[in-house]
């Protein structure tokens, strides 16, 4: 009988994480900081997600929204909206959570060097994108102008305020914010986010965009970027599907031809774009 | 003629032989499954003697049927697949992935659920499923994270192929390339000789494990006269495929086409019930259902097939992805038959014709290939 070949078992099964804080971003929002029981810390790159573990409840794909580098610790951003997010969103802070990670490609942060960079961000997609824009301001030096673009819903509905306002301060860095139903407080635009991207200045033939939000805010702002003539190779969206085992088994996270999983969450839009407008794909 | 006999030349051996080669394959500590008659059906269960195979039975099938029946010769393999397959055994129904427990401090603990103890030994192998399984594998064991579970019983199965002698009128291996002879992939592959009274098989050795386990058992050399038998047989069932697909240019005709009108067509017709991906030898989607104990100190992860016509399988915050059946019918027929390639570098199909078969509506995927291709106008 030939050898048996064994896969790495941290793979399938959860390594014990405690919620060292816990942080109610929005109504529905909740950060979750978290350190290995004695483990030891992986390297995340930012784009990339964790599989969480409520005990007894479930796991559920959860992108990365703070990397150790960034003193915050190990940070997972989440909307309440099913059994798994909503039993993680009321995890008290020294509760464990089971984890299975990293997993997936990152932004493509190597090559948006000596680059402009073009952050598009909707709603909760800024979460995966915050790891990326603080890993860029870290080596600010290396990038070319920096633009970061958010829309929310409303302004109650506006993520991480006090770091959006620290990224607006700053001379070095482009950003608009804006929400697509106002307030009477509100002063700033009203709009989609896609909107934004013709106002702002950077340079088609040598920048990158990275677009994270709904599906249908992605499509657009996608538009936008190809109509102020970004190429496709130069747009990376991520994307989200169901998924169950992470590493290209479930067979549930496939977009065409790719799995979520695995070959993204972030894909270069060249790759995708013949399916992004396939409805129910 | 036959492939240059690596480990041995081909072998002569009647029924009371395979009863031997049953026992000793038993007799190694393997746990023997073959083809037996349960439900009105041929299933793949475990045996313990060749009386435990049907025997003098044969199935007809068509789109939506499958009735067996009894055949005038006592033919141990005179069928085609029936509802079961091998990833049954090698990418189990239901199977626990780990379990946990927690602590009075609340702190968690996980354990890998063991490995498989017992290897098995497979009686009855078609070519299309030594295909199907060469497929599994690309997608379970041959990537960058291989499913530990699937790998621990793969590589140490023992494959007993059979060569078929009588195909369905669902059957389209030849199309795809999968059949209906056994070429590689097998410890031992029979082709069975039924002459008057004569009553043998042809036994090819694929392996090293194969000639030390034929070795053990008695056999003769196989005369020029088996051999042109043998190829007669399989001749014979190339011939009588009852259904044929057009591959040529076929991962581009369904990706281009998304918006057919033949999905509506279908849809109309599809019950979304799932059966196809069920009785599929290469459909490896599963779910994972996490359960906890009433006092919440232990907890398991058990994984268990799942289909994609299930509205489950894309749900996303809110909705499913794909909601209407039409687009689970073109997700199903575009991986199988298109994104498989992109993704594994092959077909999803081997042309076993059994999501025909168990379809309650009886819908055939090569009529539905056919007419996308028709109206497409691409060239046939």
């Amino acid at each position: 009988m030939p050898d048996v070949r064994f896969a790495p078992a941290d793979l399938l099964v959860p390594t014990p994480y405690r919620v060292v804080e816990r942080v109610r971003e929005l109504d529905d929002v909740t950060t979750l900081r978290l350190e290995p029981r004695g483990g030891e810390r992986t390297r995340v790159n930012p784009g990339q997600f964790n599989m969480l573990y409520a005990f007894g409840i479930g796991e559920a794909a959860i992108s990365v929204s703070a990397a150790w580098e960034t003193g915050r610790g190990l940070s997972h951003t989440i909307r309440d909206v099913g059994m798994v997010s909503h039993a993680l969103s009321h995890m008290e802070e020294g509760a464990e959570v089971g984890l299975r990670g990293p997993f997936g490609s990152g932004w493509p942060l190597d090559r948006a060097e000596g680059r402009d960079i073009v952050i598009v961000a909707g709603g909760l997609g800024l979460a995966p994108l915050r790891p990326a824009i603080e890993a860029v301001l870290a080596r600010r030096e290396r990038y070319g102008r920096v633009t970061v673009l958010i829309g929310f819903r409303s302004p109650k509905d506006i993520l991480f305020p006090r770091q959006i306002r620290d990224w607006r301060e700053r001379p070095d860095v482009e950003l608009h914010a804006t929400v697509d139903h106002s307030a009477a407080d509100w002063r700033g635009h009203v709009g989609v986010v896609p909107t934004l991207i013709q106002r702002t200045a950077f340079d088609p033939e040598n920048c990158l965009a990275f677009v994270c939000g709904p599906e249908i805010m992605m499509r657009f702002s996608a538009q936008a970027l190809l109509g102020a003539g970004v190429s496709p190779a130069r747009i990376h969206l991520s994307m989200e599907r169901n998924m169950k085992c992470a590493i290209g088994h479930c067979g549930r996270c496939q977009f065409g031809p790719h799995f979520v999983c695995k070959d993204g969450p972030v894909f270069p839009l060249e790759l995708i774009a013949p399916i992004l407008s396939v409805r129910e794909i | 003629m036959m492939e240059e006999a690596k480990h041995g030349p081909p072998a002569l051996i009647g029924p009371d032989d395979l009863e031997l080669l049953i026992q000793a394959l038993t007799h190694s500590g393997r746990q023997v499954v073959g083809p037996v008659l349960r439900d009105e059906a041929i299933v793949y269960d475990h045996i313990d003697s060749i009386a435990d195979l049907p025997a003098g039975w044969t199935d007809r099938q068509a789109p939506g049927h499958y009735t067996l029946e009894p055949r005038a010769d006592a033919a141990v393999f005179g069928y085609a697949v029936g509802p079961h397959s091998w990833k049954r055994f090698l990418h189990p129904p239901v199977q626990t992935v780990w379990s946990a427990s927690r602590d009075a401090g609340d702190g968690l603990g996980f354990d890998l659920a063991p490995d498989p103890a017992r290897p098995y030994a497979f009686v009855g192998v078609r070519a299309c499923e030594l295909r199907a399984i060469e497929i599994q594998d690309k997608v379970l064991r041959d990537g960058a994270t291989p499913d530990r579970a699937y790998v621990a019983r793969r590589d140490r199965v023992f494959i007993v192929a059979v060569n078929c002698s009588q195909p369905a009128e669902t059957c389209f291996c030849v199309s795809m390339d999968a059949g209906p002879r056994a070429k590689t992939g097998f410890d031992l592959a029979l082709t069975e000789l039924l002459d008057d009274d004569l009553h043998q098989f042809l036994v090819e050795i694929g392996s090293e494990a194969g000639a030390q386990m034929l070795a053990g058992i008695p056999h003769r050399q196989a005369d020029e006269t088996a051999l042109s038998q043998a190829n007669a047989v399989l001749e014979r069932t190339s011939a009588g495929m009852g259904r044929r697909m057009e591959t040529d240019g076929i991962k581009e005709l369904l990706q281009n086409n998304p918006d057919h009108p033949r999905w509506d067509d279908v849809a109309n017709r599809c019950l979304s019930c799932g059966n196809c991906t069920m009785v599929c030898p290469t459909c490896f989607c599963t779910t994972a259902e996490d359960t906890g104990d009433l006092a919440n100190r232990t907890a398991e992860r058990v994984q268990k097939w799942d289909s994609c016509f299930s509205l489950d399988f894309s749900y996303i915050r809110g909705g499913s992805v794909r909601s209407s059946t039409r687009s689970r019918y073109r997700q199903w027929l575009t991986h199988k038959l298109a994104n498989w390639i992109d993704q594994f570098g092959t077909s999803g199909c081997v042309g076993c014709g059994r999501c025909m078969t168990w379809c309650p509506v009886g819908i055939d995927l090569t009529e539905e290939a056919r007419a996308i291709r028709a109206e497409t106008g691409v060239p046939k």
